[in-house]
Order: structure tokens, then C-alpha cells, then sequence
């Protein structure tokens, strides 16, 4: 199993270069790279051709990759754009943890996103953690009662709440629980930000500002794997063994929930590790509306204002995490499977 | 020795319903099975041995399967009757199956170990400690080695041969009255086949139980089998003495079944006979006898009305209208 | 014993049916799936009122902005209310929905034959080729997709200047956002392809057109790629919902189509502010893009068990 944890690191890795190398083309070709690193748009020629020496614009494409990379602290470059590289340069490069500082707020990327990265994370636990338990509930109860009336309707209501857009489901689910609970009178809920401020960041007042976020981005997750773990479990059930457990006299529960889930259940890891892209997008779309202050809003807020150091570095930590996560799910498959991990 | 009656099974009759029609599998069918003996069903793929035997311990899944009549008669009780929670008493505990494939039929994550103590634990009231004793006991008495480590173990790390005498030890380990072995070998090969039948006879010894072993290869039962039992389209068209069947069988099918064997005191270069025709097709509820289409010896009537098994000696019943021996009605 | 000669039996006949083409079962599947057949009478109705609005209201009406008149409830005059300027929602919805049904299958066609491309040379070749687009599959796969097509919308959104086709004018993004939609969603069919194809390429037929001299180009497009028509078409067809999708939250977020066309999407864009005050400007259009999205869905759900009977998820 180690050489399998091994392969699958070092295969991460030329990916992860790979993306990067995309991500940096993009960013090469979008915008005016000489406005958006310069600070504003230049647009005497002496002065672009100054600033192009000095961000190192007239490198080649590779080297201006490399530096981006690695930085270029460690060599001398033109700092004051007078074609002779003569000081050391400053950046240390996104592989020592250097994506820049933001062309609208002027603080360095990393801290910008550090700071917002907990807040989305809790969303993203909190959500995926809700859709699997419900999800198992449900999918295990429509596939033992499988051609129930319960089961069809549970079908159809499932596939319905699929096929909703996150916003409709933001923007309905404020509209009942906070707006119209408001104004019947009941216990209504919070739809801005992440706490009151006149209540200060407590966990209680979190805690309530988080159930609608979590909620909207659970229900579509929600819906596609009730589905699947109902899909999952009606095969496995169907399968030999189950039949021998049942043949042995064992009580429905253990047979459901030991011999059959068991099995059922492992497909679902490798499932969230390929999901996180989505919820990663969703993610984007639910804190903008709740204004949530999370690493999603912070990408809207900067793509709008075109920042591409914080829009590029965001862009290649998301992908990084997706990698890393979805290695870690692999390896945690590997793991829980007695036929990869004795191998 | 008692030989008591353990199972009497009457009339029972099993169906699937499936969206191109309903199948009918197990169509009407009576037998006994006394005390520690050892009765085979023979017939080929898809006959209903498999069926009916699930059927008996409810196995089947309903819906879409549905076991519509009959009585089986365990101890006295008819267990067709029983709730599920009322079978898992009966099942495991007093009569215990096995089952064909032994790739597919333990489960996968789980020790077997855990799979061997499970019942234990259920039926015997053992706790772990007790139970993995036993189970290492179970292990040596299937003749795998090394017991103790190997609980520990998981089933891809077996051979083919050594699940299956999981599956045995399993099986046996609350010392069932009963045993039903759905074609246990067939999976295997041969010379494993000789091992794992070996084994059960054995094993039948020391728990004087009765086994109804079902079968498509006549050679093993011709060592295994008190009884024999033969099956075609969900209906017993015989049943005999193992040795009565071998001598005289009285039933087109097992005639054509028995020539179709290969033997080794033919001349080389005769054909192998196979039986013309194809297997039936489920879906239709036969007018006439279901082997007609495919006899040798069919006569009007054969197609008209379905023989009902007939008296041909003591022990030795035969559903068939026509006497093979001369070839005219019986 | 008397030789007897014994025919091979004949089978009573009112069961055995003719051997059915492909196409033929799929039908029959598909016209047991209720609710594929439901999702196709609702694709339909929506294609309808889009397309057939047209005949109701102008464009004009559409566009016609009376701040006197905005954020009127619906009422008879205006069935579906008014928005933030005061133009008649249901006109807009109408007109809305031919752009955004327009984006989902024509981003969906760009990303059909990309996908194919990919995946039939990857497959087909396999080596250094394969490698490298699977790489380049796989690093897009990795990002998702929402962050590309914000950084993408933002940054090529006015590349086009307005078009105009048959007397109306069309915003440039509309071009844009199909073409984004387009590059980004390739990646999925690309891999099912590519599946496809390496499987079907050990097959004999495979062999036999090779040995007869045909191209490579004739094998891959004339033999390979129609036997793998039946998961692409699925995967096409739930594709299309995926594309409305990301053009709604792309234009929802105000980067995606911008005004004075409208999208379904756009129409959503600061309704978020008037959400007590004036739901209908979120309900009507977001119930639109959830009919057309479930629709899809339902159709699609029918489609893959109808002709893919291998991928049984339910």
C-alpha cells in the first residue's frame, strides 16, 4: 500500500506543474499584464518598455515562468528598467509560498487568502459532513424499500432538488426562512455575513449564520448522493454475500448495515474526493449571496476588479487543494479496501 | 440411529414477475428428507433446483419473486409461514446452505474471521473469545492450515478450493439438522471438487446431517447421494435410490441425461449424445409434459397432458407416460 | 430399441420476436420512462414559449425601460410584474430564454466535438499523444470550472462588440460565454470517449478495416466513433442543463451576458437585493432555468437507460 501512496504523490506532482503552467499562460494572456502588475495603465511607450524590463516582460516565456515559479531573489534582474540587471530581485516565487500582493488592497496575497481560507473550509465541512449523513440515511432506507410508493416519490422529489440551481435554492430558502418567518412573527433566520457585529464573532451567532449557506449548498449534494448510496446499496444487496449473510441466519440489521453497507459505502469516498471542484464552485456562488466571507467571495470580489495576483493565486491554491484531496481520498479508498491494502 | 422425517415439502410453487412476463420456476414439487441423509437434485441450468431450495429458506427476494403455494414442514412447523424474524432463527442454526461461487460469496471487507464468528455469536450466544476459539477449531476441521493467523485474514487471501471450506466451516459452525449444498463444486476444479466432497461427506458423519445437494454432474453424485431427486422446468420428473436411478431410470430425461455422461469403456470414436433442443422457456406455463419437445420417446398424449409422478416401485417415482424400457404407455 | 427419428422440435412462436435494433429497444425503454417522457413535453413547451413568445411580444417590449412602471407585481398587464427599470418580466423571460437555451446547446455542440476530438485521438493513438492530451484533461479537470469561467468571462467578456442577426442586435458576450462555456466542459466527454475507444479499438472490425487499407482518419470517424454514439448522446444531452447552469451563475454574478440582452441568468443579478420587496424577479426566472434544468435531467435519466443499459445507477 505504501507504493501505492507513493505512486499516486509523484504522479500528483507533473500534474500539479502541468496546471501550473496552464494557469500562468492564462494569466500571461488575459488583461494588460503591463497595467495589471504595473498598477495602473500606462500609456507612454518609454514608460511601457521601462516597465516591461522591470517585471521582466521581455524574457522569454519560460524564464518568466521559471521566475514565477521559483522567484528571482536568488539572481539579479533589472529593477530599474534600464536594460542592465543589476540588484537582486524580490520574489521568492509561488513555490516558496509568494503569489504577490494585490494590486487592490496592496497586502500579500497569501495573507489575504489565509485569512479567508478557515471560513470557507467550515462551510465546506459542515456541508459535506450534513449531505453524507443524510444522504446515507436516505439512500439506505429508499433502497430497502425499493419499489415502495415511499421510494418512487422520494425519487422524483430527489431529482427535483438535483436539478436546482444553488441560487434558486439560496434565494428561496432566504426568502422563506428569513423573510417571510420575519414576517409571520417566527424565529427567522440570518442571511448576512458570518455574525452580527453588534454581537461580536461568537459561536452561537456562527453557528445560526451558517445554517442557510450550509443548507443551500447541501441540498443539490444531498439529492446526487441519497441517489447513489440508494444506487450503491441496491447492488450490493443484490450481491452473493449478502445472500450468505442472510442464509446465516444474521439479524437484518447486521446484514444491512455491516455486510452491506460496508461495501456500499466505499465508492462515496472517491465520490467527495472528486466533488470538491464542484463544492469549491459552489461555494463561490453561496457566499457571494450571503455574504459570507470566505475565500469564493474574495475571488468574486477580485475577479471583478481584475487582481489577477490574488485571482491567480487563488486559482492555483484551489487547484492544488483538488489534487492533494483528491490523492488523499485515493489513498484513504486504498486503505479501507482489505483487497488494495493487502496486496 | 433415528431416520425421521425432518423436511416434507408439498406442492410448492414459486414465480418472478418481470416486465416481459411472469417466469415460472419452481412449479408444484413434493419431496422428504429424512434424517441424516443425503439427497441429490440433478438437472440442468435454470430447472428450478436452485430456486426451490432458496425458496425453502426464503431467500428469494420478493418482490419480484413470489413463493405462491405449497407447505414446507420443518420440526413440525411450515416454515413458508414463518416472519423474517422468525427465519433467521431457522436459518444458520437448523438448516444451513452453501453456495456456488466462493469468489463472490463472502464478503470481501470483512475478516473471515468476523464472518465465522458472526454466527456464533447470534446463534450460540458466545461471546468473541469463545466464539474464535471455535472458529479456529471449525478452520482445522476444514483442513486449513495455520487457523489461528489465518482469521485474521481476509477471503481474496484464500484460494478458490480453501473459501469454499470457509464457506463449509461456516456453514456447519451451529451444527445444522440440514444442510443444502447449491452446486458447492462447480466452480472449482477437479481435483479440489474431490477434496470439498470428500470433506462434506466426512463432516456429515460427525454431525449426522442430512445434505440436499444440488447438482448438474451426475458423477459426484453418484458418490455423495442416498437419494436422488431429478428436476426439469421447475417440476420433479424423478426420484430413486442412487443406485435404482443408475440401473434402471425410468424417466426420458435422466436416460438422455445419463447417456450424455462421457465413459470411458465407449469406443473412442462414437459421437458424445447431447439431448436435442433447448432448455424451456420459462415464461410459457406448459400444456403438455415440459420435456416433450425434446423426447425420444413422445407420444401424442405427451403433449397434451403433463404426467404426474407415477409409482414405479417402492422407493422410485417417475413423471412420465411412456414405459422407457418398451417405448409404449405405461 | 427402434430408431426413432426425433426433429428438432418446434417451439411454439408466440413468444420469439424479431431481433430489434438498437434503436428499436431504446424506443421501447424510453417510452416506459415516464418521466423522460414528462421531461421532453416540458422541454418542448419551454422551446415553445420562448421561440413562440416572439409572436406575443416584441423585443421592443422586451427592452422598453418606464422607471415609472418598476417593480410592479404581477398583475394582468404584467403576468410575470416588472423589473428595477420597468420592463415587463414575462417579455423579458421570452427573449431571455431563446439566449440562454441558444448558449446551452450550442456551448454543448463546441464542447461535443471537442470532447470527441480529444477523446477519439487519445484513445485512438494512445502513447505519447494520449498522454499528453490526458494530462491536459486532467490539469483542467483539477480547477474548477466556476473560477475559469469567472477569471475567462471577466477578462474576454468585451473582446466582441455587438452583433446584430436579422434586425436584432445581440451583446458581443453572448459569442463569448459560448465559447467559455464550450472550453471549459469538454473534459467529461473527453474521458468517456476516450474510454470508448480504447476498448473498441482491439475490436476485429477494427482489424479488418485496417487490413483492407482504410485511414486512420476513416477508421476513427467513419467506424469507431458511431458505436460510440449512445454514451455520448447522454452525456451531450445532461451536458446542456450543465451549460444553462454555468451561464445563469456566471450571469448571476454579473459577469456573464450583459445587458440590455437578456439571459435567465442575468435576470437574476440584483434581484437578490429586492428579495422581500419583489420576489418575482427571482421566482419566475429561476423557476424557468429549474424546469429547463430538471427537464434536461429527467430526458437525459431516460436517454441512458434506454440506450445504455450497462450504466445502471437507479
Amino acid at each position: 500500500m505504501l507504493r501505492y501512496v507513493i505512486k499516486r504523490l509523484l504522479e500528483g506532482i507533473p500534474l500539479l506543474f502541468f496546471i501550473s503552467l496552464i494557469l500562468f499562460l492564462l494569466m500571461m494572456n488575459v488583461g494588460d499584464p503591463i497595467a495589471t502588475m504595473g498598477g495602473r495603465t500606462i500609456t507612454r511607450p518609454e514608460d511601457r518598455e521601462r516597465l516591461k524590463r522591470q517585471l521582466g516582460l521581455d524574457k522569454p516565456i519560460i524564464v518568466q515562468y521559471f521566475y514565477w515559479l521559483a522567484g528571482n531573489d536568488w539572481t539579479n534582474v533589472d529593477v530599474d528598467g534600464d536594460g542592465v540587471p543589476d540588484k537582486q530581485g524580490a520574489r521568492k516565487g509561488i513555490l516558496r509560498g509568494d503569489f504577490g500582493t494585490s494590486l487592490v488592497t496592496r497586502k500579500p496575497v497569501t495573507e489575504l487568502v489565509g485569512e479567508r481560507i478557515p471560513n470557507t473550509l467550515i462551510l465546506m465541512v459542515a456541508a459535506e459532513v450534513v449531505t453524507l449523513l443524510f444522504a446515507m440515511l436516505l439512500g439506505i432506507y429508499s433502497a430497502l424499500r425499493q419499489y415502495s410508493v415511499m421510494d418512487n416519490f422520494m425519487t422524483t422529489l430527489l431529482f427535483v432538488a438535483y436539478s436546482m440551481p444553488i441560487f434558486f435554492v439560496s434565494l428561496a430558502s432566504m426568502y422563506v426562512f428569513a423573510i417571510l418567518f420575519k414576517r409571520w412573527g417566527l424565529p427567522y433566520l440570518p442571511t448576512v455575513g458570518m455574525f452580527d457585529p453588534q454581537v461580536g464573532k461568537t459561536a452561537s451567532q456562527v453557528l445560526a449564520h451558517m445554517v442557510l449557506p450550509v443548507f443551500t449548498l447541501s441540498v443539490p449534494y444531498f439529492a446526487a448522493y441519497s441517489r447513489y448510496i440508494r444506487g450503491t446499496m441496491l447492488e450490493v444487496m443484490s450481491q452473493d454475500y449478502v445472500r450468505t449473510a442472510k442464509s446465516k441466519g444474521l439479524p437484518r440489521r447486521q446484514v444491512v448495515y455491516i455486510h452491506a453497507l460496508k461495501n456500499a459505502a466505499m465508492p462515496i469516498v472517491t465520490v467527495v474526493g472528486l466533488d470538491l471542484p464542484f463544492l469549491l464552485g459552489g461555494a463561490v456562488v453561496t457566499e457571494r449571496i450571503f455574504a459570507w466571507p470566505g475565500m469564493g467571495r474574495l475571488f468574486f470580489d477580485h475577479v471583478s476588479r481584475s487582481d489577477l495576483p490574488v485571482v491567480m493565486g487563488i486559482l492555483m491554491l484551489v487547484a492544488v487543494a483538488v489534487v492533494l484531496f483528491q490523492i488523499l481520498t485515493d489513498v484513504f479508498y486504498a486503505w479501507l479496501d482489505p483487497r488494495i491494502r493487502y496486496d | 440411529m433415528t431416520h425421521q422425517t425432518l423436511l416434507e415439502v408439498k406442492d410448492l410453487r414459486t414465480r418472478f414477475h418481470t416486465p416481459e412476463g411472469i417466469i415460472h420456476a419452481v412449479n408444484g414439487i413434493s419431496f422428504q428428507i429424512r434424517e441424516g441423509e443425503t439427497v441429490a437434485v440433478v438437472g440442468e441450468s435454470g430447472c428450478g433446483k436452485s430456486v426451490s431450495m432458496m425458496s425453502l429458506l426464503k431467500l428469494i427476494p420478493q418482490p419480484p419473486g413470489e413463493i405462491y403455494s405449497g407447505t414446507a414442514f420443518y420440526h413440525g412447523e411450515d416454515i413458508l409461514v414463518k416472519s423474517e424474524q422468525e427465519m433467521e432463527d431457522v436459518r444458520g442454526k437448523e438448516i444451513a446452505m452453501i453456495f456456488q461461487d466462493p469468489m463472490t460469496s463472502l464478503n470481501p471487507v470483512l475478516t473471515i474471521g468476523r464472518q465465522l464468528t458472526e454466527a456464533l455469536r447470534e446463534h450460540l450466544g458466545m461471546n468473541q473469545a469463545q466464539a474464535e476459539n471455535r472458529a479456529v477449531e471449525l478452520l482445522d476441521q476444514v483442513g486449513i492450515p495455520d487457523a489461528a493467523r489465518r482469521l485474521h485474514d481476509y477471503p481474496h487471501q484464500f484460494s478458490g478450493g480453501m473459501r469454499q471450506r470457509v464457506m463449509i466451516a461456516m456453514a456447519l459452525s451451529c451444527a445444522p439438522s440440514l444442510l443444502i449444498a447449491d452446486e458447492p463444486t462447480t466452480a472449482l476444479d477437479v481435483t479440489i471438487q474431490a477434496q470439498i466432497v470428500e470433506l462434506v461427506a466426512r463432516l456429515r458423519e460427525a454431525l449426522h446431517m442430512a445434505i440436499i445437494w444440488i447438482t448438474h454432474d451426475l458423477g459426484v453424485v453418484a458418490g455423495m447421494a442416498d437419494r436422488v431427486i431429478v428436476m426439469y422446468s421447475g417440476f420433479i420428473v424423478e426420484e430413486a435410490p442412487v443406485e435404482e436411478l443408475y440401473d434402471s431410470p425410468s424417466h426420458p430425461y435422466t436416460l438422455a441425461l445419463l447417456a450424455a455422461l462421457p465413459r470411458v469403456d465407449r469406443r473412442r470414436d462414437q459421437r458424445l449424445k447431447s439431448i436435442p433442443g433447448t432448455p424451456p422457456n420459462l415464461l410459457l406455463a406448459p400444456r403438455g409434459c415440459p420435456f416433450a419437445p425434446r423426447c425420444e420417446f413422445v407420444l401424442d398424449k405427451c403433449r397434451q397432458e403433463n404426467p404426474a409422478l407415477t409409482r414405479i416401485t417402492a422407493n422410485h417415482q417417475a413423471a412420465c407416460w411412456v414405459d422407457v424400457k418398451t417405448g409404449a404407455l405405461r | 430399441m427402434t430408431a426413432h427419428t426425433s426433429s428438432i422440435p418446434q417451439l411454439t412462436d408466440d413468444l420469439s420476436t424479431p431481433p430489434l435494433t438498437l434503436w428499436q429497444m431504446g424506443w421501447l425503454r424510453f417510452r416506459r420512462h415516464k418521466m423522460a417522457l414528462a421531461g421532453v413535453v416540458i422541454l418542448i413547451l419551454l422551446f415553445v414559449f420562448s421561440f413562440g413568445g416572439m409572436v406575443f411580444y416584441s423585443e421592443q417590449e422586451a427592452n422598453f425601460t418606464d422607471t415609472s412602471l418598476r417593480l410592479l407585481p404581477p398583475s394582468v398587464q404584467h403576468p410575470f410584474g416588472t423589473d428595477t427599470i420597468g420592463r415587463d418580466i414575462l417579455a423579458r423571460t421570452i427573449y431571455g430564454g431563446q439566449i440562454s437555451l441558444f448558449i446551452g446547446i450550442i456551448s454543448v455542440v463546441i464542447e461535443t466535438l471537442l470532447g470527441i476530438l480529444v477523446g477519439a485521438l487519445a484513445g485512438y493513438y494512445g502513447g505519447w499523444v494520449d498522454s499528453l492530451l490526458m494530462r491536459i484533461t486532467e490539469a483542467l479537470l483539477n480547477i474548477p470550472t466556476i473560477f475559469l469561467l469567472l477569471v475567462m468571462a471577466k477578462f474576454f467578456g468585451n473582446e466582441i462588440p455587438e452583433i446584430e442577426i436579422g434586425g436584432r442586435v445581440f451583446s458581443g458576450s453572448v459569442i463569448v460565454i459560448v465559447v467559455i462555456i464550450g472550453a471549459t466542459s469538454w473534459m467529461y466527454l473527453a474521458r468517456i470517449v476516450r474510454a470508448e475507444f480504447l476498448s473498441l479499438k482491439e475490436n476485429e472490425f477494427v482489424l479488418a478495416a485496417r487490413a483492407t487499407g482504410t485511414s486512420n482518419a476513416q477508421i476513427i470517424f467513419l467506424h469507431i466513433l458511431p458505436n460510440t454514439i449512445a454514451p455520448i448522446i447522454v452525456s451531450s444531452t445532461l451536458s446542456v442543463a450543465n451549460a444553462i447552469l454555468s451561464e445563469a451563475y456566471i450571469s448571476f454574478l454579473g459577469l456573464g451576458v450583459q445587458p440590455p440582452t437578456a439571459t435567465w441568468g442575468n435576470m437574476l443579478d440584483s434581484s437578490a437585493n429586492y428579495l422581500d420587496s419583489a420576489p418575482w424577479l427571482w421566482f419566475f426566472p429561476g423557476m424557468l432555468i429549474l424546469l429547463t434544468v430538471l427537464s434536461i435531467n429527467f430526458l437525459g435519466d431516460g436517454l441512458r437507460d434506454a440506450l445504455d443499459p450497462r450504466s445502471r445507477t437507479v
